[in-house]
């Protein structure tokens, strides 16, 4: 089964990390995304923007642009992993494999409904 | 990321809303600052062996106010508040703060003490100080090494700016909407002031001092995040992250400027640009241009150029038409004339730039844009005297090496002209 692995996080906090704390979160992340890739259990990662350079659309009688996240809240959707686990117990493993030893934050977990891989270029 | 380096960050980004709001419970900046400080110290102990609170913005206002609740009634004798452990194992307490600092309460909490900082009554350098000791939480070390001046000094600086906002009286009851639309603009100047500060150095060796840029875009982030549907704001933040984006091609090893179009586009920072754009693009939707947001899209144009001989410099010259409508100001106009020389020639940019002699008499980059464009059009003994004079104007030591490598061309009379503007 596929599992959506749903990273959030105070987008406040994670803007006051300096580059070297931010690039050692990645590197650490790497380690795991390449022995899931390795095992061929790996499906698209993003990280999003921050959510100031966001835009939701809601509809109602007609489509309504507003500025800015979907949800007002304290810890913000940062970034998310595919992965390919057995069972969730698997999916939570590789979750906290994913998290490592980090403060602060929660990862969600979520199964997949449909995949489509998408066909855009790298 | 340990444990300390994760709690360092949380009370960074907790610092500008917990003292907004501290300051709100205390109306004293100093007192203020002195309770997140003994949170800050609480929470150290603390949050190692309790585990991080939820809401670790509502845990230090909390114990910051009990803190300075507690000193006064420690001072008429009556009975202390309960400790912190037991505070943050109050769920309900932690939860009514929450609550009530998701409001507008909060924002305007933000808001007055950013404003505080730059209040129109201090001085440019005070504001900037003020704002890197309140809310950025700066040293008075970093801040005085920073503007190249003594810690005392800086002390001092700072202890003036507090005596003199608390005396300006700034209301603490919420704004209305005039008023927190000027706060607004006050405090977009202020940042912008900022990352000029780190941009561009006003004096000394360090050209470039990349914190004072990173604070300043931090800074802007929040206020955005404080006003999400401010497209001058969105243009704020835009113009400082394509700035800031070409940081690590500006200067080469030996700390020379490296002009734009002579900079190493592989260098630039494509991450921070592609964010710069997306909120350009966001802020064009609301229909409301302002200098920041023009002055957004001008950089906007330059990050997406592959290669200098890519820029579309027709846009540019109407993006800074548009610009000199919104806020006329030879610096503009200057700026508009680099456009235009390379749109139309030096001559037509000379002829723009004729009547900024007065205006621009102490401004290093009239000279040295006027000593470019003389020397493009072969005029070179004149071009001479206007880079001479763009030394004795110089800032920084990069800026004079700059003008100075124009000088050697002239003599050599082999290299082709550049215009110095373009470095900006």
């Amino acid at each position: 089964m596929l599992y959506a692995i749903l990273c959030y996080h105070d987008e406040a906090v994670v803007g006051s990390w300096s580059k070297e704390e931010d690039d050692a979160v990645l590197a650490r992340r790497d380690v795991v995304t390449q022995k899931l890739a390795a095992q061929g259990r790996l499906g698209p990662v993003a990280r999003l923007m921050p959510t100031t350079a966001a835009t939701t659309v809601r509809s109602g009688r007609e489509s309504l642009v507003i500025d800015g996240p979907f949800a007002e809240t304290k810890e913000q959707l940062l970034g998310f992993y595919v992965v390919d686990c057995t069972s969730l117990e698997d999916a939570i493993e590789t979750a906290r494999e994913l998290k490592g030893g980090e403060s602060g934050g929660a990862f969600e977990i979520r199964p997949l409904r449909l995949f489509k891989p998408g066909s855009r270029a790298t | 990321m340990t444990a300390v380096a994760w709690i360092d960050a949380a009370l960074r980004a907790s610092r500008p809303q917990a003292i907004g709001a501290l300051l709100r419970y205390f109306r004293d900046l100093d007192q203020a600052e002195e309770a997140f400080q003994e949170a800050c110290l609480r929470a150290l102990k603390n949050w190692p062996v309790n585990g991080p609170p939820r809401d670790p913005t509502a845990w230090l206002i909390l114990v910051g106010r009990n803190f300075g609740l507690d000193h006064v009634r420690r001072q008429s004798k009556s009975q202390a508040l309960p400790a912190d452990e037991v505070i943050s194992d109050l769920g309900d307490a932690e939860t009514d703060l929450a609550e009530r600092l998701d409001d507008s309460h909060y924002r305007d909490d933000v808001l007055r003490l950013l404003f505080i900082c730059c209040h129109p009554d201090l001085p440019a350098t005070q504001q900037i100080a003020l704002a890197l000791r309140i809310v950025s939480g700066l040293t008075l070390k970093e801040i005085a090494r920073a503007f190249l001046v003594s810690e005392a000094a800086m002390e001092q600086r700072i202890t003036r700016a507090k005596s003199r906002v608390s005396k300006a009286d700034v209301p603490f009851e919420m704004p209305g909407a005039a008023e927190r639309a000027e706060r607004v603009g006050a405090v977009a100047a202020m940042i912008y002031l900022l990352f000029n500060e780190g941009y561009s150095a006003s004096g000394g060796t360090v050209h470039v001092r990349v914190h004072l840029c990173e604070e300043a875009i931090r800074l802007a982030r929040l206020l955005l995040r404080l006003f999400p549907s401010e497209p001058e704001i969105m243009g704020l933040a835009a113009l400082l992250l394509l700035q800031h984006a070409r940081a690590p091609a500006r200067l080469d090893a030996d700390g020379n400027v490296i002009l734009l179009q002579d900079q190493d586009r592989a260098l630039w920072n494509r991450e921070i640009i592609a964010e710069g754009l997306a909120l350009v693009d966001k802020a064009l939707r609301h229909r409301r241009p302002g200098p920041y947001q023009v002055q957004a899209a001008i950089a906007g144009v330059h990050a997406h150029a592959a290669r200098a001989e890519d820029t579309d410099w027709s846009e540019i010259d109407q993006l800074y038409a548009t610009l000199e409508r919104l806020q006329p100001s030879p610096v503009v106009t200057l700026n508009r004339a680099v456009a235009v020389s390379k749109v139309q020639g030096p001559a037509a940019a000379l002829a723009m730039i004729e009547n900024l002699a007065a205006p621009l008499a102490g401004y290093f980059h009239f000279y040295g844009l006027k000593g470019a464009l003389l020397k493009q059009l072969g005029r070179t003994d004149e071009a001479r005297v206007f880079f001479d004079r763009a030394i004795a104007l110089a800032n920084t030591a990069a800026e004079a090496a700059h003008i100075r490598l124009h000088l050697d061309h002239l003599i050599n009379e082999s290299e082709p002209a550049h215009d110095v503007h373009a470095a900006r």
